[in-house]
């Protein structure tokens, strides 16, 4: 597949502060990419790179095989939907759409078709006369994105367009913004620190850190096979655990602060201290006598934080302080489950990643 | 219910009395004197003579077209020169440094009006600061007569003036995310486009509110018309002046004093609507 979007070795400076370090990627024509990581980590430093607001310091874009070096915003094949939408407030929502089109000097007729098409293909038929004031918020966001789509972008840039909606709202844009993508099939380059959004609807998801990506790679990749440690502890819930490597080379053995001791997988060289993480589903409880090769341990309930097929136990790992979270499957047959209950517990080697201590850890 | 009722007559009683004793007692006073005037016999009578006087007499509506023209040029110059400065004080000029700006703007307004004005004159006069240069740097070998003309006394129109209109206009543009001109720019637009469809409708209401007050003031200044247009500055307010002070014919002065009001009101209502523009909204 062709690349929409190459990007390589992009730098950027503010004065004596690196905001994005060496940074490349590719993404693919037609693909839904997310950028996710924490407010500050140069994400949106990045699209502004991208939609021509800011200069980079070094390095290069280039889309569609055009090189952007000194391509003003207006005349890039991209279009950004902003963070705060940026409706135009003295227009109605037909004129907002229509912004764009007249700045590319297309016929009445044509602008009123298209802008009727986009209408309809983000559920907004009827709307055009309505003023921008006299949407919801879902709307607006439908109508930012419609501005947009209507010029037929290269890439559709969006900066956390969801940040300001409830979460009802947001889960069902998300869903819609995944369907849309896929009927029109324009590229989308969508930044979030909502690691929730990002793998809900991307193809690919970029995690970033501190102005460098820390692993790009497809959603079910990142939560289940996380290269670094911060991707990690960033993308969906995970136990964090301080421990000490007590084994050799070939089986890992990692020791907790308290002494106990679990086989592990290294995903990368782990020598001396180290990072353990193990996902809450991962912890099996009341594991069966039989099982072989698994780690087990007692747990302490302090918690049980219900929330549907959400729920978890809140425990401490034996008699110490170390917290776990658990996933608590509502299956009934852990429904005896009480606070300060001593259950025992088991996680398989698999399961229990372990990452050198000097990899960053968590922002 | 009723204590919220007596609160609201507490904050709107001095309101009132301002507006009902100082306000609509005195022109109602005014209106009466306008319609009256003396027969042949030194009786006073009703009449609406000093009205027709106006349209009757060439040289009155003249100076009020002329006057009016004037206005319109010098909120138009005003609008023209502030709008870039307000501009940068609130979109260009650093955040710490903006508060710094206004108040570089606003330090001369704490001068009275006729100060400023004689500045001017100390500067502009024949023997005045400006010639003095010109004399020595060997520009001119005359000293120019730099006051009493129609340009001056509009520049110095524009300079008083400039402050009612920059501060509507820093209030109406600091309401303006940066987002919508970037969001302009990334749909296509020029700086020209987002400047006429973005910015400028946007700031209308200030624009609108600014170029109001700075009307009225314009039409309604006595001072820097006389000071810097001299003799031949033919303002409006002259002519009602004349008639109160030189003529002592109050009844013609109060004639004139309610016809500026009126006309003035329907150049702004005319204004109002060739720009679109709602009253109501630009107030709020």
């Amino acid at each position: 597949m062709n690349s929409v979007l190459q990007i390589s070795k992009l730098r950027k400076r503010f004065d004596d502060f690196v905001a994005v370090d060496n940074v490349s990627i590719k993404v693919e024509e037609g693909s839904f990419f997310s950028i996710l990581g924490p407010s500050g980590c140069g994400k949106t430093t990045l699209l502004r790179m991208i939609a021509g607001f800011l200069e980079p310091s070094s390095g290069s874009i280039v889309i569609r095989d055009t090189d952007m070096a000194g391509i003003a915003p207006n005349r890039r094949p991209v279009n950004l939907v902003f963070q705060n939408l940026a409706l135009f407030p003295m227009m109605n929502v037909a004129e907002n759409i229509a912004f764009g089109l007249k700045r590319q000097k297309q016929s009445k007729t044509e602008i009123a078709r298209k802008v009727d098409s986009i209408l309809e293909r983000v559920g907004l038929t009827g709307y055009g006369e309505k003023e921008v004031s006299q949407l919801s918020g879902g709307q607006r966001q439908r109508v930012a994105i419609a501005r947009s789509l209507v010029l037929d972008p290269s890439i559709l840039l969006l900066d956390e367009p969801l940040g300001a909606l409830d979460l009802k709202l947001r889960e069902q844009m998300k869903i819609e913004l995944k369907k849309l993508q896929a009927e029109i099939g324009t590229t989308f380059i969508y930044i979030t620190h909502d690691q929730s959004e990002a793998l809900v609807m991307s193809d690919r998801v970029a995690v970033m850190n501190k102005g460098r990506f820390e692993q790009i790679d497809s959603p079910r990749n990142l939560y289940s096979k996380a290269s670094t440690a911060f991707v990690a502890g960033f993308v969906g819930e995970n136990n964090l655990l301080s421990v000490q490597n007590v084994g050799s080379a070939g089986d890992l053995t990692v020791r907790t602060e308290m002494g106990l001791e679990f086989t592990a997988t290294a995903v990368d060289d782990v020598n001396g201290s180290a990072h353990l993480y193990i996902r809450p589903e991962a912890i099996i409880i009341n594991p069966d006598e039989t099982l072989m090769d698994l780690n087990r341990f007692e747990i302490t309930v302090r918690n049980i934080l219900f929330d549907g097929a959400n729920s978890k136990i809140l425990a401490t790992l034996g008699k110490s302080s170390q917290e776990l979270a658990i996933a608590l499957p509502q299956n009934k047959q852990f429904s005896h489950i009480t606070p300060g209950d001593i259950l025992s517990a088991g996680v398989h080697p698999i399961d229990c990643c372990c990452y050198p201590d000097s990899a960053g850890g968590r922002a | 219910m009723k204590k919220r009722n007596l609160g609201f007559f507490i904050f709107i009683t001095p309101v009132l009395l301002w507006l009902v004793l100082l306000i609509v007692v005195p022109h109602i006073q005014l209106l009466l004197m306008s319609l009256q005037g003396e027969n042949d016999y030194g009786d006073v009578i009703w009449t609406l003579s000093n009205y027709t006087n106006f349209f009757s007499e060439k040289i009155y509506w003249l100076t009020f077209v002329r006057t009016a023209g004037y206005a319109v040029t010098v909120t138009f110059l005003t609008f023209l020169v502030t709008f870039p400065v307000a501009f940068f004080v609130v979109k260009v000029a650093p955040k710490k440094m903006s508060g710094f700006m206004m108040i570089l703007l606003l330090l001369p307004f704490w001068v009275s009006e006729l100060v400023r004005v004689y500045g001017w004159m100390i500067l502009l006069r024949e023997s005045g600061v400006l010639n003095h240069f010109l004399l020595m740097l060997g520009i001119v070998d005359q000293p120019i007569e730099m006051l009493y003309n129609d340009i001056t006394m509009i520049m110095g129109l524009v300079y008083t003036s400039m402050l009612f209109m920059v501060v509507p206009l820093i209030s109406s543009l600091e309401g303006m995310d940066d987002s919508l001109i970037e969001a302009a720019c990334d749909l296509g637009a020029s700086k020209f486009t987002i400047l006429r469809k973005i910015v400028i409708p946007y700031a209308a209401p200030g624009i609108t509110s600014g170029s109001i007050v700075v009307f009225m003031l314009v039409l309604g200044n006595y001072l820097t018309p006389n000071l810097l247009g001299g003799k031949n500055s033919l303002w409006f307010t002259e002519q009602i002046y004349n008639e109160f002070i030189a003529s002592f014919n109050w009844n013609q002065g109060a004639a004139f004093g309610f016809l500026l009001l009126f006309l003035s009101s329907m150049i702004i209502w005319l204004g109002l609507k060739i720009t679109g523009q709602k009253l109501g909204r630009t107030l709020s």
